[in-house]
């Protein structure tokens, strides 16, 4: 779609980023030490770090990923969002205190502080930068999706600019002031999140949704056809010429190339009715320009779209619900029939590719229960690997939470293991609200004629805009801040990991502070220049699904070790070592060998990969963690000794 | 070597804690593989009707509210079993950690 651009919302969208850079500014003055700038010097209060958890953790994904997913597949969008909270209470009972009775900066300390191994060292520290990077490209992709409408930039400017804030952010005051950036970030998304809904279920639900008064509702036209024999197509009425009809494939979707008065648009046919039903298309012409249903961008013919074609009150077929509450608004989704949108892969017409979006009613009872997107239904067509596929991103949104590195050093930020209890706790409440709330804000664009077709990314930023610009702006300053912030504690976790764990640690370069966090600044210009390649590379993918896969990795090669290391005395070096480079190596090695890595990165969609999931951790945590067991007990003998002689060394010094 | 990390009251009652945040943990994991496994074993029964809701969203809300139930209650115990250990026992000298030494 077409996006206009608002001095109103840019205004408020720089205001936003004027505060951000000067609560920056303001800590850059007292952040000198490594500890102030790995771990805001240890201070912050356990109900700040709480929100400020909440901050973190409500990225990208969570706000724009999966509030686009319901609003495209409904149900199914929501079960990342239970996911992602129940991963929080691995985090709360397991890994907490522990993790800030053991450590000092990193989640490497934690790990490496009962075998001050080397080999562990090493490990821990690419671990923890490849699930950095890993969940740095869906916060990127995020990024560059908002600043288009928002700003009317293109993606890619969209991804610098971020990669040049945080970087900002970051290398000036490291920890302390991602803390409170995401202490008010948290809070303020909460708040707007619950403003949202409220207008939500205050307008209710509506047959034909005119975003407030302000675009009028776009109904699709149908042509009733008079003849068709699987070859030949013959218009019943209406002043439309047939030019093609494709494919002419038996069993697959027809489509049909239409004429009139000069202008060509793209129809599906409905056997069942025989009609022929108005569709959206965009087609790319040889020279790489593209049309958006035969017209140019800026002309904005490409429609939002988005409604319920049947809504039901008290029993009886209504036009609207009126206003609504948290219960009646997912009757009504329920009980009525949804006009979802499809999309069809491009078919060629002559030289040119044509994308075709297309209608596809479906009952709100089917819509509000799995089965739309992830693959769970033998009724349509699931397989046992689609299954287990699934089982895999649900154990990987479960055991991945409590092992991502931006989270794990955000325990270092409070001064003792009781804070980061609580902490954990408030973040809990705070994540659980928001949660809930993504269902009725992706349910609320999914029915509001909102949705653009192009970028299901945007959903919740412009169901916030069929309320008014003001509201979109705010929404979308703070997606953005969203962005910013939790890009800086995926910096500040993967600069801790070059400058503390390698720099410092591994290499024992010598370092005075001032030096390692010099080098924490310097990794953090380098994490964030990647951040932003990568960002612009994986451009149009849903940055749920990206995240599910950090969540792969981090549960894979992270989760196995610190559970071990606190709950299996057996546990040996070389058994943490060994499992956090199979972990790592599976998941990794899982993902870019998935088909929708062959699909949506590689392009190479007529391949057909060896691997029958898409979600490694089914496979990977298990191995991870049955690569510890077996190593550490082949590793019992070499451990005790190499213990003993540790004890040597402490008693001669 | 560094030297000293963090300085922290003994936490007597960590054993008690590490017990009760693995019972708890077990019993979520329980009530979410059984959200799960009901999703790929039988997804019509996540449509069947719960008042307003379908069992899909009853679920889906009751796992978020459960984890915040239990870790209310984790908390609550784990800090009343703080405060008696401490009264217990307000002898001991505060533990030290040091890097590479648990």
């Amino acid at each position: 779609m077409n996006y206009t651009v608002s001095p109103w919302a840019i205004t408020i969208f720089c205001a936003f980023v004027l505060a951000v850079l000067a609560i920056s500014y303001h800590f850059a003055r007292v952040t000198k030490s490594a500890a102030g700038f790995f771990a805001a010097g240890g201070n912050i209060h356990w109900s700040v770090n709480g929100v400020a958890f909440a901050g973190d953790y409500l990225s990208a994904a969570s706000f724009l990923g999966i509030c686009g997913m319901i609003a495209f597949s409904g149900f199914d969008g929501f079960l990342y969002s239970i996911g992602y909270l129940a991963g929080w209470v691995v985090a709360m009972f397991v890994v907490a205190e522990p993790v800030k009775r053991l450590g000092k900066y990193t989640f490497t300390d934690a790990l490496n502080a009962k075998f001050n191994s080397k080999g562990i060292q090493l490990a821990a520290a690419i671990s923890t930068l490849m699930v950095s990077i890993f969940y740095l490209i869906p916060q990127m992709v995020g990024a560059g999706s908002l600043v288009t409408p928002l700003l009317g930039l293109p993606h890619e400017l969209g991804v610098i600019m971020v990669g040049t804030l945080v970087i900002i952010i970051v290398a000036t005051a490291g920890m302390a002031s991602t803390t409170y950036v995401q202490f008010l970030k948290g809070g303020m998304l909460l708040i707007f999140s619950l403003i949202l809904v409220f207008l939500v279920l205050s307008r209710g639900v509506t047959t034909s949704p005119d975003q407030g008064g302000d675009v009028p509702f776009r109904q699709f036209a149908t042509v009733r056809v008079g003849l068709w024999d699987g070859q030949q197509l013959a218009l019943a009425d209406s002043g439309y010429k047939v030019v093609r009809v494709f494919p002419e494939k038996a069993g697959a979707l027809v489509f049909a190339k239409l004429e009139r008065g000069g202008e060509e648009s793209f129809w599906k046919l409905n056997e069942k009715e025989m009609l022929l039903e108005e569709t959206q298309n965009i087609t790319v012409k040889p020279d790489g320009s593209k049309l958006y249903n035969g017209q140019p961008k800026d002309k904005g013919r490409f429609y939002q779209v988005g409604h319920m074609s049947r809504i039901t009150k008290n029993g009886q077929e209504a036009q609207k619900t009126g206003t609504t509450d948290f219960f009646s608004f997912i009757r009504a989704v329920k009980e009525g029939t949804v006009v979802r949108w499809l999309k069809h892969p491009a078919v060629r017409d002559g030289d040119d590719k044509v994308t075709i979006y297309y209608q596809a009613p479906i009952a709100g009872r089917e819509v509000l229960k799995p089965g739309v997107k992830f693959k769970v239904d033998s009724a349509r067509g699931a397989t046992t690997a689609n299954k287990l596929d699934f089982i895999s991103l649900m154990i990987a949104l479960f055991l991945g939470t409590a092992a991502l590195p931006h989270v794990l050093i955000r325990y270092y930020t409070v001064p003792d293991p009781a804070s980061a209890r609580k902490s954990t706790i408030v973040a809990i409440a705070a994540i659980g609200l928001f949660y809930i709330l993504t269902l009725y804000m992706g349910l609320g664009a999914m029915v509001n004629g909102v949705l653009d077709l192009t970028n299901d990314n945007m959903s919740a930023p412009l169901l916030a805009k069929s309320f008014g610009v003001t509201v979109f702006a705010i929404i979308s300053a703070l997606a953005f801040a969203t962005v910013l912030g939790t890009v800086s504690g995926l910096i500040i976790a993967a600069s801790g990991a070059v400058a503390h764990d390698l720099m410092d640690k591994f290499f024992k370069v010598k370092m005075d502070e001032h030096r390692k966090v010099r080098w924490g600044k310097l990794a953090a210009v380098g994490v964030g220049i990647i951040a932003m390649v990568l960002g612009i590379l994986f451009k149009g993918m849903n940055v749920s699904y990206l995240v599910g896969w950090a969540f792969a990795v981090a549960a894979s090669a992270n989760l196995p070790t610190i559970a071990m290391i606190l709950f299996w005395e057996k546990t040996t070096a070389r058994g943490v070592l060994a499992s956090i480079l199979v972990g790592l190596g599976s998941a990794l090695g899982m993902i870019l060998l998935s088909q929708e890595t062959f699909n949506e990165v590689y392009k190479i969609p007529h391949i057909k990969s060896l691997i029958p999931f898409n979600n490694p951790a089914i496979i990977s945590v298990p191995l991870s963690f049955l690569t510890l067991v077996v190593v550490s007990l082949l590793t019992q003998r070499q451990e005790a000794a190499r213990a003993a002689r540790i004890n040597v060394q402490e008693g001669s010094k | 070597m560094h030297g000293p990390s963090s300085q922290w009251a003994k936490d007597h009652a960590a054993s008690i804690k590490r017990i009760l945040g693995l019972w708890m943990v077990t019993l979520y994991t329980i009530v979410y593989a059984g959200f799960v496994v009901i999703n790929v074993v039988s997804p019509s029964f996540m449509a069947v009707d719960v008042g307003s809701f379908n069992v899909a969203i009853a679920y889906g809300f009751l796992l978020i509210l459960f984890a915040i139930f239990l870790a209310a209650i984790y908390n609550h115990v784990c800090t009343h079993a703080e405060e008696v250990m401490r009264e217990l026992r307000p002898e001991d000298e505060p533990e030290v950690m040091e890097e590479g030494h648990a």
